[in-house]
């Protein structure tokens, strides 16, 4: 049979899911698929572009769909070439460049496009939107947003919804200051009401966004360019650039222009099919559904399948019935939950309400006959999930109002999971469902990033990662232990890390590569893989180690930690945070001879020099003339101290001395992950030792308390007291047992914080501490063998180790 | 026309090095096994200097933010990004490159 012509206008998120949801369901066999754009694109996610503005993300980041997919589809997309008219009566649709393709079967998916309300001034000279004005609607909107607030002094963003927020919020990160104009007596008035949204304004503003409410824009100042607004009560704000952000406009005067029914959009059956032609569907925010246009993506998605469905033939009977609109989204940093509607509307809807504008909490919840109809959450969104199922699913509510808007004696995940019935969307974004999860798990992916990968759960906005990884663990029950490789110490080698060490030891294996020859799925090696076998192996072997330089991450090669911009770091050794002046004044000449742009003092109490070329790593180690601080390697790090005995009135042991003489001993040890250590002189802590992966904290009496595993990075524990000891040497030997503990059983990666609460405190003691094992006296050796072969790699600028290690860009001529 | 670089000494077994080829930058790797790849110099991510990746035989891995590519396509592997690549070979110890200047420097 020969294939139909399935032609698409519209290349957008809808136009291009619809066309997925056609080749999912087999289409590729039934149609010659053509697809109209009309920007010079592939298919992105344009609710990302927020996160472009912001700079979170980059334009290159939000692709869905690439150039190649069309390609590898058989899919002939005409990007940048907007389609001008159909021809129902011939089955045709022409482009404004005059290209006519034929059609057998024609989706009409040109979403929206901003909606720039009647103002006077819009227009400059030339009869084209001012220079300054911009919509907030494509990437090219974006690119133009972000040129211009790099010149501005000052932003104004018509539009107090979504977009508006969005928009300033992404100008704020620019640097410009940044006002927002509202016609409305309130912000987001689709998803808030009066009392949140002027609690949303007080937030803003603390923000340093300037609101102005109920202000309605006659006309936009300025000859050739924005200079700013006048408001039609005659007021006045001065600016260089606007944003309007006040709403969007169905894209529907093409379905006009065929003769289609339009009302606010192209009118469709359930089909999704236009009422006036039976070869002809919409899908999106052109189209229009029982009296409703969506502008939300989840609606879209459910349009797409029910599309796919019909025109396929996959469910002839297939049937669109609207959908609730329920969306979770985090506006300038405020976490917000909305369904339904925003006011009571009937004399017997009840209205639960909990307010606490200091916090900026608000919960709002409208019940009528048991079922929740609306709802807002603001500040405290941790009850969105299970009220967005109520509000899709209708179920009863519990009895007890108020347990709907916090958590009493909440009952564990499970039992949530387990109430949670099958057809409940998991991922609002790309419509997946809880069973849709249970089925992919059963096919046999079994892990989280498998799940995603097959069934996009997740990879929308992103925010329900979390939740589709505890489903997915749901369904897997206490399978997902039995996935082995999560054991594996590297993802080529199928062995955990004590069986791996067994392996390497018995076959003598000294370098990475014999690594890879003797113990990898056949013998083929894995770049991931180097730098973690790298690290294993010089813990084993110390001195005996083969030094392969390719296997190592470019930190590890040339001495320095690599910046976004491809150069590196310079942090000179300076042990307890105690320098000199003359190592002062040197620091600050080679800064000044290698014209270094940014001196900054650590985290560690050291002296980083930032942004240095590779090739000025070698004079500028040799100018210092310090030990290097291997600031840039899975290695101990530094020890810091407080000021200790010295000079404090309350110090009551060396913390100085204590941490020169740990820097001394364990400079340049590698290890699974970065070692930060910490000395304080009397329990009042200043170095904080106590959220350091080892700290020492003198208590008096030459006697010191030992911590381990603590962490005051993205994640945040107090160390646990593995021991009290007295003397310094003491302090030394078990700090360095406990390392070498850690070296030897952490996997790769894995911080003491991590490691400690895995295998136990208890354990730790025993170990360490008690010798339980009676390893204690091997570990100590391994950790003198280990300290005995570290050599400063800084002085390899004498000797490079390997060809153009340091070099520039090497030039070629022809 | 392939262009002549100079010696494989000049990049080590595992590694890749920056050439400047007639003002284009362009990364070349050499696997221990003695293959030579070219690709475009900077990550199309967020410019990462792609020279200074981990490599094996078929991959490398931008060293900024572990984006992954085959070394002989510029396919990106589990992202969508995509490298400009340029035959390479070694002859008698020479590298040659043929650059196509249509590749515009991503740098």
């Amino acid at each position: 049979m020969a294939k139909k012509k399935l032609v698409v206008v519209g290349n957008g998120m809808a136009g291009a899911r619809a066309v997925e949801e056609v080749l999912a369901r087999g289409g590729a066999d039934m149609f010659d698929i053509t697809m109209f754009g009309a920007e010079p694109y592939g298919n992105y996610n344009r609710i990302m572009l927020s996160n472009v503005l912001c700079g979170i993300q980059d334009a290159s980041e939000i692709y869905i769909n690439p150039l190649d997919w069309y390609a590898e589809n058989g899919i002939v997309l005409h990007a940048g070439s907007p389609v001008a008219e159909i021809d129902r009566a011939s089955r045709k649709v022409r482009t404004e460049s005059g290209l006519i393709a034929d059609y057998d079967v024609l989706l009409i998916a040109t979403g929206s496009r901003a909606f720039i309300p009647p103002m006077q001034g819009l227009n400059g000279p030339d009869g084209k939107i001012k220079t300054g004005v911009f919509g907030f609607r494509t990437i090219d909107d974006c690119d133009g947003i972000i040129a211009s607030a790099k010149t501005s002094r000052k932003a104004v963003v018509i539009g107090g919804g979504l977009l508006g927020l969005e928009a300033a919020r992404g100008l704020m990160t620019h640097g410009t200051e940044v006002h927002l104009v509202h016609l409305g007596s309130f912000l987001m008035p689709a998803q808030l009401d009066s009392e949140s949204g002027l609690m949303l304004r007080r937030t803003m503003e603390k923000m340093g966004v300037t609101i102005h409410l109920e202000r309605n824009t006659a006309e936009i100042l300025g000859e050739e360019k924005v200079t700013g607004l006048r408001f039609k009560d005659g007021d006045t704000l001065d600016c260089d650039m606007v944003v309007v952000a006040a709403g969007i406009r169905p894209n529907s005067e093409i379905g006009r222009g065929a003769g289609l029914t339009v009302e606010r959009a192209i009118v469709v059956d359930n089909h999704m099919r236009s009422v006036d032609d039976m070869n002809i569907y919409v899908v999106g925010e052109c189209a229009q559904h029982r009296g409703q246009v969506y502008g939300l993506v989840a609606p879209l998605w459910d349009q797409a399948k029910v599309f796919a469905d019909h025109v396929t033939g996959a469910d002839p009977d297939a049937a669109y019935h609207g959908s609730k609109l329920a969306t979770k989204l985090k506006v300038m940093g405020v976490e917000l939950a909305s369904m339904g509607i925003t006011e009571p509307e009937h004399e017997l809807d009840e209205v639960v309400r909990f307010s606490e504008a200091r916090h900026g909490t608000y919960k709002k919840l409208i019940v009528r006959e048991g079922r929740l109809v609306g709802g807002i959450l603001m500040g405290d969104i941790s009850k969105a999930a299970y009220l967005m199922q109520a509000f899709d699913r209708e179920t009863p509510l519990p009895d007890e109002r108020l347990s709907l808007l916090f958590d009493l004696g909440t009952p564990p995940q499970k039992v949530t999971l387990d109430e949670m019935p099958a057809t409940a969307q998991v991922c609002n974004c790309n419509g997946v469902t809880k069973a849709a999860i249970g089925a992919c798990v059963a096919s046999g992916k079994r892990t989280p990033k498998a799940v995603m990968g097959a069934t996009r759960a997740g990879m929308g906005c992103g925010s329900c990662k979390a939740l589709v990884g505890e489903v997915v663990a749901w369904f897997c029950g206490g399978d997902m232990e039995e996935d082995p490789s999560v054991h594996y110490y590297v993802q080529c080698i199928p062995l955990a890390k004590p069986e791996l060490i067994a392996a390497i030891r018995e076959k003598g294996l000294k370098s990475v590569s014999a690594v890879f020859a003797a113990l990898a799925t056949d013998g083929r090696p894995d770049a991931a893989s180097k730098p973690a076998l790298a690290s294993l192996l010089i813990t084993l072997w110390n001195a005996e180690y083969e030094d392969e330089r390719d296997a190592r991450f470019i930190n590890d090669r040339v001495h320095g930690n690599i910046q976004k911009d491809g150069t590196f770091s310079v942090v000179p050794e300076m042990p307890g945070g105690v320098t000199t002046p003359a190592e002062l004044m040197r620091i600050a000449q080679v800064a000044v001879k290698y014209d270094v742009p940014l001196v900054k003092l650590t985290g560690g109490q050291r002296i980083d020099l930032v942004g240095v070329a590779k090739h000025d790593l070698p004079g500028m180690w040799a100018d210092l003339d310090m030990p290097a601080g291997w600031a840039w390697a899975k290695s101990y790090r530094t020890c810091k101290s407080c000021i200790g005995t010295d000079y404090c009135r309350f110090g009551l042991g060396d913390s100085m001395g204590l941490a020169k003489k740990i820097e001394g001993k364990f400079r340049g040890i590698d290890s699974p992950g970065k070692l930060k250590l910490a000395t304080a002189g009397c329990p009042r802590n200043w170095s904080v030792a106590m959220v350091e992966d080892v700290g020492a904290v003198a208590i008096g009496d030459d006697r010191w308390e030992i911590y381990v595993g603590g962490a005051a990075g993205s994640h945040i524990r107090k160390g646990d007291v593995l021991c009290t000891v007295t003397g310094e040497d003491e302090v030394v030997r078990i700090t360095g047992r406990f390392m070498q503990w850690y070296r030897e059983n952490a996997k790769y990666k894995e911080r003491t914080h991590t490691f400690i609460e895995r295998m136990g405190l208890d354990r730790a003691r025993a170990v360490v501490v008690d010798d339980s094992d009676g390893i204690a006296a091997a570990l100590d050796a391994a950790m003198e063998a280990a300290t005995a072969a570290v050599r400063d790699p800084w002085l390899e600028r004498e000797k490079p180790k390997t060809e153009n290690q340091f070099a520039a860009p090497i030039p070629v001529e022809a | 026309m392939p262009q002549l670089i100079g010696p494989l000494s000049q990049i080590p077994p595992g590694e890749g090095r920056i050439f400047v080829v007639d003002g284009v930058s362009i990364a070349l790797f050499h696997t221990r096994s003695g293959g030579v790849y070219a690709t475009q110099a900077y990550c199309p991510h967020r410019g990462g200097p792609l020279a200074d990746g981990l490599i094996d035989e078929a991959t490398l891995v931008c060293p900024l933010h572990d984006r992954i590519f085959s070394l002989a396509s510029g396919e990106g592997i589990g992202n969508d990004c995509a490298l400009a690549v340029y035959p390479a070979s070694v002859l008698d110890n020479q590298i040659h490159v043929e650059v196509k200047k249509t590749h515009v420097d991503a740098d």
